[in-house]
């Protein structure tokens, strides 16, 4: 379980934001949502210790990550995967390279089981075909899914996603859609996604949590939207043209 | 206010490389492609680098003594000093901050900019261990061995162009070299190289690593590692002959 406890993070002068609490369940699949430069990224990035608040606390199963000694917030990292927006491969090497690199560096595999374990995660995502690959070749979606490929290597209990579907056509963003809901059914794994396509959101979440005015503005389950009141929400929702969930 | 600050997170950068050195299996496959990259893939510009300064440097020298009434040896004796004393290392570490230099801060800006040093953080890896540490100890390896190929190539480019310009014969040239040569003064060149290296891996290495701002920044802090390096080996150069000589 993911606590996020009065969280406040400022760069320099500028707010992003204040006292944000909200509690992911294991299992779970919660949607950050909100506008351009709300903070979205940020706030996953304090969720791993990536970037430390000005005050505040990121309880993973009870631990405070950012109380931790370095060693062993990079023990608690090892725990978490992220999809980064741009997917983060390293250019230096090639498809099936970048999704073995933390077996290799983690896990004491030979390179037969490496070279197993990594098929089976492209196989997964679906691009098994493209191991050979360099990573200059790949396509965004498919940039994406290798992404997604090296983060669920190491079996995460946690994955992060951001922006796992900007900048994709409809088909592919779909695709990667259903890839988000197949970690979380199959792999069972307490899922995180940062986005502000309301498409992906009604699609994959379980609850929402909207950033609106430097704070956490609602959160709640991704069937309490259309009941919820909230103006500012209820605006953002359809100005997606997505229609809004009625209550059952 | 603003150096200040720069000075405090590179200390911090460095005080992190040295704490994370220990994490030697972090970066040992690194460290050793770091060394080619460093070293062999730079021998070219540094021989004909070297080559270059001494020849130069012998028919200026020539041109110079041309109506003064002593030995032409002497010729030798001053290039081969001035090569082994200052050029060797100053010459090849100007021309490296541009080479290493750049590469290392475009690298590692590149990077960051991608969100890549963000990748390896969030997988649990040590980021300085496994970028910085093995780029600032090729440095401090490669850049003296790199100091002995500039100054044989300064001494050969030497003796080259004094014997096609027929300013000074080859035995001349040597006699002279031998005569004056103090093995203090290549000490002094290999100590120089080797804080040279550290001054310029590890300032590329604090650009890059804390690159921003898209390609522009990159493009920034790329040009930034290398005047900021030239700038820190030319100190330093000052600094070193004040105290050491």
């Amino acid at each position: 379980m993911i606590e996020i406890q009065n969280l406040t993070k400022s760069f320099g002068d500028l707010l992003i934001w204040k006292d944000v609490s909200f509690r992911i369940e294991d299992g779970e699949t919660v949607a950050i949502i909100g506008r351009s430069g709300c903070g979205k990224s940020v706030l996953i990035k304090h969720i791993n210790a990536l970037l430390t608040p000005d005050t505040g606390n990121v309880l993973i199963d009870g631990t405070n990550i950012h109380d931790q000694h370095y060693i062993q917030i990079r023990r608690l990292r090892q725990r978490f995967g992220i999809l980064f927006q741009g997917s983060a491969l390293f250019d230096s090497i090639n498809t099936f390279e970048n999704v073995a690199f933390p077996l290799r560096y983690f896990t004491k595999n030979s390179e037969q089981q490496i070279r197993k374990k990594v098929l089976e995660a492209l196989e997964l995502v679906g691009l098994e075909e493209a191991s050979e690959k360099e990573t200059s070749e790949l396509s965004g979606g498919m940039r994406k899914r290798v992404g997604l490929a090296r983060a669920i290597i190491l079996k995460p209990q946690y994955l992060m996603y951001d922006e796992p579907t900007s900048g994709l056509d409809p088909e592919t963003a779909d695709e990667i859609n259903q890839l988000i809901e197949t970690m979380a059914d199959t792999l069972n794994i307490t899922s995180v996604v940062v986005t502000h396509d309301m498409h992906s959101v009604l699609e994959v979440a379980d609850k929402v949590a909207f950033l609106d005015h430097q704070k956490l503005s609602w959160f709640g389950s991704v069937e309490d939207i259309g009941r919820s009141g909230h103006e500012d929400l209820l605006r953002f929702v359809s100005a997606s043209e997505y229609q809004i969930p009625q209550q059952v | 206010m603003y150096g200040l600050s720069e000075l405090g997170k590179y200390s911090l950068l460095l005080y992190q490389a040295l704490r994370s050195s220990t994490e030697v299996s972090t970066y040992r496959e690194n460290f050793f492609s770091e060394l080619v990259k460093t070293g062999y893939d730079s021998l070219g510009i540094i021989m004909l680098t070297g080559v270059f300064t001494g020849a130069v440097l012998t028919v200026q020298t020539a041109y110079q003594l041309e109506l003064a009434f002593i030995p032409v040896s002497t010729i030798g004796a001053i290039v081969s000093e001035s090569i082994l004393i200052e050029l060797a290392a100053v010459i090849s570490s100007l021309v490296l901050s541009g080479k290493v230099g750049a590469r290392i801060a475009t690298e590692l800006g590149n990077m960051r900019v991608s969100e890549q040093i963000d990748a390896l953080e969030s997988m649990g890896f040590n980021s300085v261990s496994f970028l910085v540490v093995p780029r600032v100890l090729a440095g401090l390896c490669m850049f003296p061995v790199l100091y002995v190929v500039a100054s044989v190539f300064g001494v050969g480019g030497g003796v080259a162009a004094g014997v096609l310009s027929g300013a000074v014969p080859a035995a001349d040239f040597m006699k002279g070299a031998r005569m004056y040569f103090f093995p203090w003064d290549v000490l002094f060149g290999f100590i120089k190289s080797f804080v040279f290296g550290f001054l310029i891996t590890s300032i590329s290495c604090y650009k890059g690593y804390f690159a921003s701002g898209g390609a522009e920044g990159v493009g920034r802090s790329t040009t930034q590692a290398t005047v900021l390096s030239c700038i820190f080996v030319l100190l330093a150069d000052l600094f070193l002959a004040v105290i050491l000589l």
